[in-house]
């Protein structure tokens, strides 16, 4: 039985290769498929890479606006489950969402959210072989502070703009 | 459809405004691969016949974004570029890293070839709904940060409008050029991510000539099935084992371990050349790494060898000047080749010369031999407006934007080092050779950081002499066969060389193999397909162009400098050996079935399948 | 048999524990002695740490410099070995050193510099552990980029201080 987890992330060792992305879409799809990846690798300027994925909120927003219930959470590790036979692509849950971390799938437009692999996330595996720890597995269940790692992708990549560029970071994005 | 590809390619008649799918069948794809091998045959299929009559900067030239089928599933994804080089008026293979190449795949292209020229500046959109030409007149002029923050936030905005509701849109890939490819700059490279480029061949100028300021490529798709998907599977899993185990080129990129080849080798270009060797303790990766590295693990699309390090100058007149690195190269080009050792302004230097998408070897090569000619007194101060001193980031900043915009000697310079150097010498009454003396360039094309005279480098006596891609650096002449299976296959497979050194070859052409179902080895790259794309590669070259026509043999050679004595350092005296150039070159035509002029023979084009190439060089062979 | 290695330094990573100064004082004195380690971390202003230590120059200006042939190389790892019973306590190694790494021992005032623990470095074991990756091992020989590794310690530490800081880092040390 899995505990609760999360995937955290230190956007600032992002090195925008993108393995967490094929990987993703490798277990989930059975292929390569970047686009239908939970975790999203934002870049609206080089070296301000963001990896955008669910931090499960305490809250749940996106639970509690679907329609149809489609969204549940699973006992175990907390993640947020999508019943794509329930799912009517409405995109409720992504404007519900505080990041609008969700995405419709460019294959069938259901919902699709990370669910942490039921325990054992295969992003976080490939960040560590790498050497980047910018996606890292912690065991914890959610807290109120999630919400701040639930953000605009662009939002953070302005942030670390400045922190990389200084004044000059102000202007890039 | 064999395993790798997406399955089509995005024709493009801007004169026309036409915009349309094309297909090449199995045969071509398994002939010609992609990349490199591919723009190669659809430039000798469409153009070949007048290709003498054809300048690289007409519309009728051909400009070529193509990726291949390993480009996105074998790790460091990077787009090739091609066309007629309007600086050799042969072909180069030129690439960059770039997610331009994964998401172009995703929008189920496998690359654009683009032919005539737009009345006004446009972009090219590619998605998954085809293939779009788009107004870019509010992005003609802007430099390179500029064109990624507009084209991000405009096309992000456009998609989104379009498709709404299936959450936030991630920003495109993109290659663009800057000031000097909108202005011709014959040697303007094609860039992405600020510090990538397709540096060799001048291919920036070529999109420039066609008022093309970018190509954008935006797609949902999977990446293409592949033959053998488990295996692949596999081969990833242990590509990356080797990729990871690489600790230096990780840790310090090719500043460090590229700078302990250059530069500890003396073959590292000081002053336009002058000199090779420089006791120099300023300059090297770890100088720049404390102060300037802000990004020190930094990848493309599904690397993992990061050789790549985001520089920030945080302080003084360079503050806010971003660039990468910088790698060995722009080490050398942007920094000791003008004679400046201070690492702030070297990084400031390669800095200017991405925003301006000058090619960071190229450019600043005809910049160090526009600055000799002002210490020989063959040019003054009239000429540039200021004095290009050695060492004076500052002038040296003015002589890049002057060349990007060309203005005053800019208008000359921008014709590449080797046509600045004859129109000099016309202008100021000399002969060629007076100023060809001074010109380091092999064919047209200016050579890379790796000199020949100290023959302790990578790079000896027909690397780039005998080489069909000129003063590339990263496709040099070696014997005629072990060349084919490296630089000629990535640059076709098209992935990244850093990924490529240090993984055991077997492990890529079973990955090459098991992606495509083409029964590919190291040995068929080095007996067939590799000489294949050289072969018609030589044959490009010699039929030349309508300003500049190669002699075989007499300029299938280095420049003057090369064989000139070192002046200084621990190879003091070496110089090219001429008798070695001779013999070796000759070897080289040999082992590639090509006669003592290098002219490919009859029989060599029967076996490679090019035939039909066999008209245009009985001329070449009287 | 040893191969020739160094121990790279990556300055920005460093952390400031002072572990490898722990764990080299462990190894080569039997005891925690900081002002005996062959690896000293100079902090002159906290954020801009710097581990010290040889950087095995190609040139050897150490071993040319010294009087009485006390310092010589190893065959193996190409560290400099110092001759505790020759050495006289001159400090000619340190002023040869462009970087002034040897120092005379605090207890018997001997020139005492790193032998890079014949293969084995100690310090770089401890910062690999921490997750640091401040000293890492590479299998490589000496070439002549290495006096770039010999710097005063000082002056790296004002880079990093405009690393971290921008403009406010030049006025900081």
């Amino acid at each position: 039985m899995s505990k609760p987890i999360w995937i955290a992330r230190d956007y600032a060792a992002c090195s925008g290769c993108k393995r967490c992305e094929i990987a993703c879409s490798l277990h989930h799809e059975g292929w390569m498929w970047p686009e239908a990846s939970r975790v999203r690798v934002f870049m609206p300027f080089p070296g301000c890479e963001v990896p955008h994925l669910c931090a499960q909120c305490n809250d749940y927003p996106c639970v509690d606006s679907c329609p149809v219930q489609a969204l549940s959470t699973d006992a175990d590790t907390k993640a947020v489950i999508v019943d794509r036979e329930k799912c009517i692509s409405c995109g409720k849950c992504i404007k519900a969402c505080p990041g609008q971390v969700p995405i419709l799938h460019p294959g069938d437009d259901k919902a699709i959210i990370c669910d942490l692999c039921g325990g054992d996330p295969e992003c976080v595996k490939v960040c560590k072989e790498a050497g980047y720890n910018a996606l890292m597995l912690v065991e914890e269940g959610p807290s109120v502070h999630r919400r701040l790692f639930s953000r605009n992708p662009i939002e953070v990549a302005k942030d670390l703009a400045v922190l990389f560029f200084g004044e000059k970071g102000e202007e890039v994005i | 459809m064999p395993g790798g590809y997406a399955g089509k390619f995005l024709d493009v008649d801007l004169s026309k405004e036409k915009v349309e799918d094309t297909t090449f069948d199995d045969e071509t794809l398994e002939a010609y691969f992609g990349g490199r091998g591919l723009a190669a045959k659809i430039l000798w299929d469409r153009i070949g016949k007048r290709w003498r009559k054809i300048d690289g900067l007409d519309p009728e030239n051909i400009f070529l974004a193509l990726t291949g089928p390993m480009t996105a599933i074998y790790p460091g994804a990077r787009i090739m570029c091609s066309g007629k080089s309007p600086l050799s008026n042969g072909t180069v293979g030129s690439t960059a890293s770039t997610e331009f190449a994964s998401e172009i795949k995703m929008a189920g292209y496998d690359g654009v070839i683009v032919t005539g020229k737009a009345e006004k500046p446009v972009y090219i959109l590619v998605t998954d709904e085809g293939g779009e030409i788009r107004d870019a007149s509010h992005l003609w002029g802007k430099v390179g940060e500029e064109t990624i923050k507009l084209l991000n936030r405009e096309v992000t905005e456009e998609l989104a409008k379009r498709k709404p509701n299936v959450g936030l849109w991630k920003e495109p890939g993109i290659i663009y050029i800057g000031p000097a490819g909108e202005n011709m700059v014959r040697n303007a490279a094609v860039m992405s991510k600020i510090c990538h480029a397709c540096g060799y061949g001048g291919y920036g100028a070529v999109m420039g000539s066609k008022n093309l300021k970018a190509v954008v490529a935006k797609g949902r798709g999977k990446i293409p099935a592949v033959d053998a998907p488990e295996s692949v599977k596999l081969l990833l899993k242990k590509t990356h084992e080797h990729l990871i185990g690489r600790t230096t080129m990780r840790r310090w990129g090719t500043g460090y371990a590229g700078y302990a080849v250059g530069a500890d080798t003396s073959s590292e270009p000081i002053r336009n050349w002058q000199e090779e060797w420089h006791d120099e303790k300023s300059m090297g990766g770890p100088r720049f790494e404390n102060r300037f590295w802000v990004k020190k693990k930094w990848a493309d699309f599904g690397c993992t060898t990061n050789c790549m390090k985001i520089s920030c100058i945080k302080t003084g007149r360079w503050k806010g000047d971003i660039t990468d690195m910088p790698d060995y190269e722009l080490e050398a080009y942007c920094g000791t080749n003008l004679g400046i050792f201070d690492p702030g302004d070297n990084v400031h230097m390669s800095a200017v010369i991405d925003n301006l998408g000058h090619s960071g070897i190229n450019g600043p090569n005809t910049m160090g031999f526009a600055a000799e000619l002002y210490q020989r007194g063959i040019l003054t101060e009239k000429d540039f407006g200021f004095k290009p001193a050695w060492g004076d980031a500052e002038a040296m900043t003015k002589l890049a934007w002057l060349i990007a915009e060309r203005r005053k000697i800019g208008r000359v310079l921008g014709e590449g080092t080797y046509r600045a150097a004859l129109k000099i010498a016309k202008k100021k009454g000399m002969k060629p050779e007076e100023l060809l003396k001074y010109a380091v360039h092999v064919k047209g094309i200016e050579i890379g950081a790796h000199g020949t005279r100290s023959d302790a480098d990578y790079t000896h006596d027909i690397s780039y002499a005998a080489s069909v891609q000129g003063g590339d650096h990263t496709s040099v002449a070696v014997d005629g066969f072990t060349e084919m299976s490296a630089a000629v296959f990535t640059d076709s497979a098209v992935f990244c060389n850093f990924c490529f050194f240090g993984v055991p070859q077997e492990l890529v052409f079973d990955f090459a193999k098991a992606i495509t179902g083409f029964p590919i080895t190291q040995e068929s790259w080095r007996r067939v397909t590799g000489p294949r794309i050289v072969t018609l590669q030589r044959a490009l070259l010699l039929l030349g162009g309508p300003d500049v026509t190669w002699k075989p043999v007499g300029d299938d050679d280095n420049p003057h400098r090369f064989y000139e004595p070192l002046p200084t350092g621990p190879y003091k005296g070496s110089k090219t050996d001429r008798a070695l150039v001779k013999q070796k070159r000759k070897t080289y035509f040999e082992t590639l079935g090509w006669d003592e002029k290098g002219v490919p023979t009859k029989e060599t084009l029967k076996r490679l399948g090019l035939s039909d190439v066999d008209p245009l060089m009985r001329k070449l062979r009287k």
